[in-house]
């Protein structure tokens, strides 16, 4: 075998766990595409070992030089309301997250997605896929530049439209603090009909996901502004293997 | 200052113009020595495959260590760890990657060589957690504190892949016959 030294006790401090309290249960009947693909048994507590506490992390080599402008990736610009999306990733306690990979993608302003499955018959915008990708800089702040996105019909049920919504997607630090998640525009009329913002039990934790609007960051005759900060799971008050009262 | 976390939401059906990169199924580069394939399906509760699924996992390198400084035996660089697979119409995914080693587990223990998995779908809330054991390794895991945590030995099954030519096979049931162990993280 190699080293024993590496296989010597170790103390690793956990993530803070969220018990169902903030995330959405898998099953939600009303998202019916939940119906068939939620696991129907209870999930298995997983001890946060060197696994979990350690994750990728993706550095400059993942972001090229208009990722962050989603507004400069074609030849022209793309139509729509230009806006500016930034905030701060941090975690549970408050701490700034930096160089962390930030994901977003989005429907073009029409409500049409750069995809082949899309058939929702609004225009494509040859200039404009809705792809970004940003690292958060050493305070964890990011800053995209898009249009904003339009609101689109689904076929959930009669009627149903999504509310517009930048997707978002994490990583941290660690295994345990990835998270997808989408930011939503404030004052949207679709949100007491959209049964995926619904998931979320708590009001208070679907309001975390409307963004707000920053006068401060709107740039004049340019865009406006918004501000979407995200937090990531905190760690954990102990060590987990101090809960035994190991030695 | 305590900050309450931001609540996930579903991936949707259309990110695979978005999330996929080239590189993403490859954890390590194509005819590196020791490389093995894993390969899986998504399915759901009826059966059928999840053809807009994200797969990603992510391990230790062949040493059972981690490229990260919360590895407190010091990080090792080199081995990206990551891998990422959207599944295809017929609900497949493939990740080349090398073998992990044993990792220390709670209490002193050691962990048997695993992958963690995510997936991430339309229709998924939240991500689902669960993790890939090799079915060569039956003393380690046999003597693994999260198996051991699984009572029924059907359950615990879901959890192994099963050996290929190439590497292994690791079928994701999100429901039902068999449905896989998820584990909450």
């Amino acid at each position: 075998m190699t080293d024993r030294s590496l296989y010597a006790p170790l103390t690793v401090q956990g993530y803070r766990r969220d018990h169902g309290r903030t995330h959405p249960p898998l099953l939600h009947p009303d998202y019916q595409s939940t119906v068939l693909r939620a696991p129907a048994r209870p999930l298995t507590e997983l001890p946060h070992t060197l696994t979990e506490v350690t994750g990728p992390l993706l550095g400059e080599g993942r972001v090229g030089e208009f990722d962050h402008d989603l507004t400069r990736q074609h030849a022209g610009e793309p139509l729509g309301e230009r806006i500016i999306v930034h905030g701060q990733v941090l975690d549970g306690d408050g701490r700034a997250v930096p160089h962390t990979l930030v994901e977003v993608w989005q429907s073009n302003a029409a409500g049409r997605y750069s995809h082949d499955l899309d058939r929702h018959p609004a225009p494509l915008d040859p200039n404009f896929t809705g792809v970004g990708r940003c690292l958060t800089d050493a305070e964890g702040r990011y800053r995209f530049i898009t249009v904003k996105p339009g609101a689109y019909p689904w076929k959930n049920h009669h009627n149903a439209w999504r509310p517009a919504h930048i997707h978002f997607s994490l990583f941290g630090r660690a295994f345990t603090q990835r998270l997808i998640t989408q930011m939503y525009f404030p004052g949207d009329p679709l949100f007491g009909f959209d049964p995926v913002l619904n998931s979320i039990r708590d009001p208070a934790a679907r309001a975390r996901l409307v963004s707000s609007f920053d006068l401060s960051e709107t740039v004049p005759e340019w865009a406006l502004g918004y501000r979407f900060d995200i937090v990531l799971s905190g760690r954990d008050e102990t060590p987990m293997e101090d809960e035994e009262g190991e030695e | 200052m305590s900050r309450p976390i931001t609540p996930s939401q579903t991936i949707g059906p259309f990110f695979s113009h978005a999330l996929p990169w080239t590189d993403g199924p490859y954890v390590v580069p194509e005819g590196t020595q020791g490389a093995i394939w894993l390969r899986g399906t998504v399915s759901d509760g009826a059966g059928q495959p999840v053809p807009d699924a994200l797969v990603e996992t992510w391990q230790a390198d062949p040493d059972g260590r981690f490229d990260h400084p919360d590895d407190p035996r010091g990080a090792v660089a080199g081995f990206r760890g990551f891998g990422r697979c959207p599944t295809d119409a017929s609900g497949g995914w493939a990740i080349l990657t090398r073998k992990p080693g044993v990792v220390p587990g709670p209490d002193g223990t050691t962990q048997a060589p695993h992958v963690d998995l995510s997936v991430f779908a339309r229709g998924l809330l939240n991500r689902v957690v669960t993790r890939l054991y090799f079915p060569d390794e039956v003393e380690a895991n046999a003597a693994d504190p999260v198996l051991a945590g699984i009572a029924d030995p059907d359950d615990r099954a879901t959890l192994v892949a099963e050996a290929t030519s190439d590497g292994y096979r690791f079928d994701v049931r999100l429901q039902g016959d068999r449905e896989t162990v998820f584990f909450a993280i």
